[in-house]
């Protein structure tokens, strides 16, 4: 359990980076985890640069994937889009630094899923990229 | 020990010593399994799926190794052995909830796809614009989508019936629903968030009252309750094996014979005919109208056998140490910080205990039992619409079997305190 629920998760799922909304967002998504009922918005201010300015997250959630959310959001601020979109399942679980077994992968992908929603626009992003 | 128990099923015990429990608890051969690295397994999640005793493992292998063939078919001894096995099966698993006759009893996969059959066969066949459906806030997902579904093509009324705050159905919207006539009212036995035991009898009477005919989703009813159709008085009564002792991918619709009879068949293929020309088909007898294709045999013996099983122990004896140990881990909970325990009180209640604790999410909870070696369930159970008039996204829920123990319970307390003080 120490493990699974290190200080850093446990932190940024009491005390979450970000949480909120934006005025006037570039990018906004909203998706859900069906076999839980966990929902997770994210929204993104991004200048001409295509650099990422401005992030928000809000959501319900466990502490697996709202604390994937709180750090990704840290990780993502002054990043470019291009840069972002390279982002993968590894490196959100390098992100969380724990083991997470396959029931809650799905967790600790939310947060992933939604930022890529948003970004490309798309309604459903295809198993494969999170698996 | 004696127990006061109604049509029902509600029982009353303080302590359990109807059988040797620990007896019943050796004849189950995953309870000698370890987890995290050498903890003895707490297997609390028996409302998902319950697990199954050497006597349903020992048929179905028994009939694998000795007897296996295809049914109805052959005139071989395998093919004659395979039917009668089948065909037992049923019986048991008939007489477990009081069937008149095996005739009315249908091989269907789960208690969803018993409700989906009836939703598909008599649904479609009898429900249109001006009709109403009445179901429940308290049901499954399997005791609303089909209705859903069907309402889409066929364009009749569905209604629900709200839960009140201490966990039973509403039963004055219930009344006035009634009195719109509605052709079919649909609920469950055993609720499987509240585990609320709904007065089955009582409503099937007043829905009877007003023309209705009844169908009543038994997954959580038939493991903990005698079950007796014919006392309850329903018209449809749909089960699954793998919550009572059986394996998955089997379990039971019983209806009316008049009923299944005017039924039309609700999928096309082998078995289910009389005689097939390519002008147009005749059905088969009851039930095998209803069972197209090569069934689920060895599933169906092994369902038989577990039918065969809770009957040995008596059902009477299960409804009790049932009642006990859902007190007993009711007492427990209750008394912790935090824990906020969903539905009604003990006494009207089987099997499970639902609840939320401050400060921490349903799955960091079950994640956190299950380092404990607990296995419990968090998430909406397939009860969206329940959760939402609770205000609730998710909850945990812990239920219990003939093999569960107090010192289990007190494991499933102490974890729950752990769980609080991480968080």
């Amino acid at each position: 359990m120490d493990q699974l629920y290190r200080e850093a998760i446990i932190d940024h799922y009491k005390h979450p980076r970000h949480y909120g909304c934006l005025e006037a967002p570039d990018y906004k998504a909203h998706d859900l985890n069906p076999f839980c009922g966990d929902e997770l918005t994210i929204e993104l201010r991004v200048d001409e640069e295509g650099i990422i300015r401005g992030v928000a997250f809000d959501g319900k959630g466990c502490a697996i994937s709202l604390a994937s959310a709180s750090m990704l959001m840290e990780e993502i601020l002054h990043e470019s889009l291009d840069e972002v979109k390279t982002w993968t399942r590894d490196d959100i679980l390098d992100m969380l630094g724990i083991e997470i077994g396959p029931v809650r992968m799905k967790c600790a992908l939310l947060s992933l899923k939604v930022l890529k929603k948003g970004i490309y626009g798309l309604d459903q992003l295809e198993e494969e990229e999170l698996d | 020990m004696a127990t006061s128990r109604n049509l029902n099923g509600r029982a009353a015990v303080a302590a359990d010593e109807t059988l040797d429990w620990a007896a019943v608890r050796s004849q189950f051969p995953i309870m000698e399994r370890k987890v995290q690295g050498g903890i003895p397994l707490v297997y609390l999640d028996n409302a998902a799926s319950s697990q199954k005793p050497a006597a349903v493992l020992e048929a179905m292998s028994r009939y694998y190794r000795t007897s296996h063939a295809n049914v109805h078919r052959g005139v071989h001894t395998l093919s004659e052995e395979a039917t009668v096995l089948y065909e037992e099966a049923r019986q048991n698993a008939g007489r477990l909830i009081n069937a008149p006759s095996s005739r009315e009893c249908v091989y269907v996969r789960n208690t969803t796809e018993g409700i989906n059959l009836v939703a598909g066969s008599w649904g479609r066949a009898n429900l249109g614009p001006g009709d109403m459906v009445v179901t429940t806030t308290m049901e499954h997902h399997s005791n609303i989508v089909p209705w859903q579904i069907l309402q889409a093509e066929r364009g009749f009324d569905l209604r629900y019936v709200p839960v009140t705050p201490e966990g039973h159905l509403d039963r004055g919207v219930f009344g006035s629903l009634m009195a719109e006539e509605p052709k079919l009212v649909c609920f469950t036995h055993v609720s499987n968030v509240l585990g609320t035991i709904n007065p089955v009898a009582e409503l099937t009477a007043e829905a009877h009252a007003a023309g209705a005919l009844v169908l009543v989703d038994g997954a959580q009813g038939v493991p903990h309750l005698p079950v007796d159709v014919q006392a309850l008085g329903v018209d449809f009564y749909a089960y699954s094996g793998h919550k009572m002792c059986g394996p998955t991918g089997i379990g039971l619709l019983w209806a009316r014979r008049e009923l299944l009879h005017a039924m039309p068949p609700w999928m096309g293929g082998g078995e289910m005919i009389r005689e097939v020309t390519l002008e147009g088909s005749r059905w088969n007898e009851l039930p095998y109208k209803f069972e197209a294709g090569t069934p689920a045999i060895a599933e169906a013996v092994g369902l038989g056998a577990a039918a065969a099983y809770l009957m040995d122990l008596g059902m009477d004896n299960v409804a009790s140490h049932g009642a006990y140990l859902t007190n007993y881990a009711y007492n427990q909970l209750v008394e912790i910080e935090g824990v906020h325990i969903l539905g009604p009180g003990p006494e009207d209640r089987m099997g499970l205990v639902s609840f939320h604790v401050d400060e921490v999410h349903p799955h960091d909870l079950a994640a956190i039992l299950d380092l404990d070696g607990v296995a419990i369930r968090a998430g909406h159970h397939c009860a969206q619409p329940l959760h939402r008039s609770l205000d609730l996204i998710a909850s945990a829920r812990a239920s219990f079997y003939l093999y569960n123990t107090e010192s289990e319970i007190d494991r499933l307390a102490a974890g729950i305190e752990r769980a609080r003080r991480i968080f």
